[in-house]
């Protein structure tokens, strides 16, 4: 839902970042207000997780120029858990197993530590598991997996669903969804699918990294962007994805070695 | 080593049910070299920390005051069994035991004290004689049946004193048991514990050891174990707050045919010294191993895992897998882990694994970037790391509230 008056709520300008050394976004400058749904495309290797992991804070990624704005708050000063109580969430596209840690009690001091950043009180065990029985629904999720460690031995959709199920329980003001349509069979997508748009709303926004159309079939985009070489190459509409999808990624080299010989 | 002599000089009488394994083990502390760095066994061991042992006396007038007790006793549980050993005295003498579990006589004790020493090959280790040494009290139970309560023993130090245990267990064929031990430092104290356990053909025995240290106190343990074939030997220790733990289960299976499941965790911190040095020998065929031992070492400690596994020729179609998983948590925390496998056999199945890290940065990231502030996050995957081993211990042990609460204390 694009409404120019609506609330800006991620401003990145110029961002350069490098991981071990190498310069990997080379100027990406990008806006999402509130309401909005971005799509990023791009071949592997174009800076897309990047991007994603340089929001949220990932500590191997060091941003060596520009300056990436929350609501006005500058995010690259705060920790990567200050910006999750803010309200960003990346969902990852490899959820990491952490053996021994219930799920359910991570979920909760996750959702707490959410809720005390907005004012709300903090949710009991039972009073928790109200609240995440209710959001499971959102992904059609088995409560078995909340008895379980986190992510452990969980199949590929399973994990999906748990990100998404993260992201019920944090209403984040911005989500990034780093790939969160890889490894996921029709069923599995249509249902995380569901979920994003279950709870995308006006007041907050949705970053979706992917490199394929299947998942914008499913939730549509307000605006795709796509990277190539570390910087956003090319906005458009829903139907720049549907151009991507037929004519492949070859133009980007053209558009490439022309700017170049310029 | 004047003290060494005072001390020796200082221990009553030999005298009692005890009294050759005493005089054994002063003629081996009098004759035997103590032990030194050159030695493969004692390589790592902080041996000033151990000369300590020698000025303690083994009577103490002293109690541990409530308020500084670190570890709070829970309520007895209620069907089982509890018993706290005294070096002293006799406690089990007053006990009203459950059908199945039973005293030895003065002639059963003399008919099996010593054996699964002997079968261990620990006839007159360092350690093992400085608990013949300084022990005069000893409880041997016979245990017959399967729907024991659960029996629990208490080992609390002295403070500012040495208390020596010793225990021995005989499981009757198809017995099943679970037994916790509970050890407790105390301010400036050390024990000996000496522990023989002989399994009998099918029997079971699930055991847990809690010891919980403090503050210079140290701790020297030996168990013996001996199994028929077809028994089930399942060992859980946790060990923490030790300034120096030295556990050592040695565990034979006479005759192959029988399983064991170790599962360890050693969670140092300060200047703390916490060692296991393991060892399994197969006597016969298609026995089976699965060893899992955790170390966590923060600020300057220093964990050690020495795990042994003898496979000799008789011991064919042996099955033993060991892994030995460290955490440290710090720069100037120390990790040693060693296995030690010895295998003549030729048909047999015998995997070994140590791993040394940090916390996964990955997983720290992934608890951070959902709001999880980073001294909470490294708490949980602390608790994670050790609750693996925690899973293992008997449910009893889950009553003891130090447990749940030394988890606190760990940071990275």
């Amino acid at each position: 839902m694009i409404r120019k008056e609506a609330e800006l709520i991620l401003e990145i300008r110029n961002l350069h970042a490098s991981v071990e050394d190498k310069a990997i976004l080379q100027g990406v400058n990008l806006s999402i207000r509130a309401g909005e749904i971005h799509a990023v495309m791009g071949r592997n290797g174009s800076g897309k997780s990047t991007l994603s992991k340089v929001i949220a804070g990932h500590p191997e990624y060091i941003v060596t120029s520009g300056t990436v704005k929350f609501q006005g708050h500058n995010l690259l000063e705060l920790e990567p858990e200050e910006r999750a109580r803010l309200g960003v969430f990346m969902g990852f596209q490899y959820p990491v197993e952490i053996p021994g840690v219930s799920n359910l009690e991570f979920l909760r001091v996750a959702t707490n530590s959410r809720r005390e950043k907005r004012g709300q009180e903090e949710l009991d065990t039972f009073d928790f598991e109200d609240l995440v029985r209710e959001r499971l629904k959102v992904v059609q999720m088995d409560p078995i997996f909340l008895e379980r460690s986190v992510n452990e031995g969980f199949s590929g959709g399973e994990k999906k669903r748990n990100e998404i199920l993260q992201m019920a329980l944090l209403e984040p003001l911005l989500a990034i969804l780093d790939e969160t349509d890889s490894g996921l069979d029709i069923d599995a997508l249509r249902i995380v699918a569901a979920g994003v748009n279950q709870l995308a709303n006006p007041q907050n926004a949705t970053l979706l990294i992917t490199h394929y159309q299947r998942l914008l079939n499913e939730i549509t985009p307000d605006f795709v962007h796509v990277m190539a070489a570390g910087k956003i190459l090319r906005t458009g509409g829903k139907e720049l994805a549907l151009e991507l999808e037929q004519s492949g990624y070859d133009w980007i080299d053209k558009e490439q070695n022309h700017m170049e010989a310029k | 080593m004047a003290v060494f002599r005072q001390w020796l000089d200082s221990l009553p009488a030999p005298n009692g049910v005890l009294e050759r394994f005493q005089r054994l083990g002063r003629n081996s502390l009098l004759n035997d070299a103590s032990p030194t760095r050159a030695l493969e066994a004692w390589r790592l061991t902080d041996l000033k920390r151990l000369e300590h042992l020698f000025e303690l006396p083994l009577h103490s007038n002293q109690d541990v005051l409530d308020e500084k007790k670190l570890t709070i006793i829970p309520d007895k549980p209620g069907n089982g069994l509890r018993i706290t050993l005294d070096s002293d005295c006799d406690t089990s003498d007053s006990l009203k035991l459950p059908p199945g579990i039973r005293k030895l006589n003065a002639l059963e004790l003399e008919a099996h004290l010593g054996n699964s020493l002997k079968s261990c090959s620990l006839n007159c280790d360092w350690p093992v004689a400085i608990n013949h040494a300084s022990a005069t009290q000893v409880l041997g139970l016979e245990i017959q049946g399967q729907d024991l309560p659960p029996l629990e023993l208490v080992m609390e130090a002295k403070p500012c004193a040495l208390s020596p245990t010793r225990v021995i267990l005989i499981l009757k064929e198809q017995a099943k048991l679970e037994l916790l031990q509970v050890a407790i430092g105390a301010e400036e104290a050390a024990q000996s514990h000496l522990i023989e356990i002989h399994l009998g053909q099918g029997s079971e025995l699930q055991h847990g050891w809690l010891g919980f240290g403090k503050h210079q106190s140290s701790l020297l343990v030996n168990m013996a174990i001996t199994q028929e074939a077809r028994s089930n030997y399942f060992i859980t220790a946790v060990q923490h707050g030790w300034f120096l733990a030295r556990m050592e289960p040695h565990i034979v299976q006479v005759h192959g045919h029988a399983n064991t499941t170790m599962r360890g965790l050693q969670l140092a911190t300060n200047q703390s010294q916490i060692a296991t040095h393991s060892s399994i020998r197969f006597d016969g065929p298609e026995g089976s191993l699965d060893q899992l031992q955790k170390s966590v070492a923060a600020e300057k400690s220093h964990c050690i895992f020495n795990g042994a596994i003898h496979v000799p020729r008789i011991a064919q179609k042996t099955n033993a897998a060991q892994l030995s998983r460290n955490l440290l948590l710090s720069e100037r925390a120390r990790i040693d882990t060693k296995p030690e496998l010895k295998i003549i056999a030729d048909d047999v199945r015998c995997a070994h694994g140590a791993t040394v890290s940090q916390l996964q940065e990955e997983e720290l990231f992934y608890l951070r970037s959902r709001g999880i502030e980073a001294t909470t996050a490294t708490s949980l995957l602390l608790k994670g790391y050790c609750q693996e081993i925690f899973n293992s211990l008997p449910v009893e042990a889950n009553r003891w509230e130090r447990l749940i609460t030394l988890l606190e204390s760990m940071q990275a």
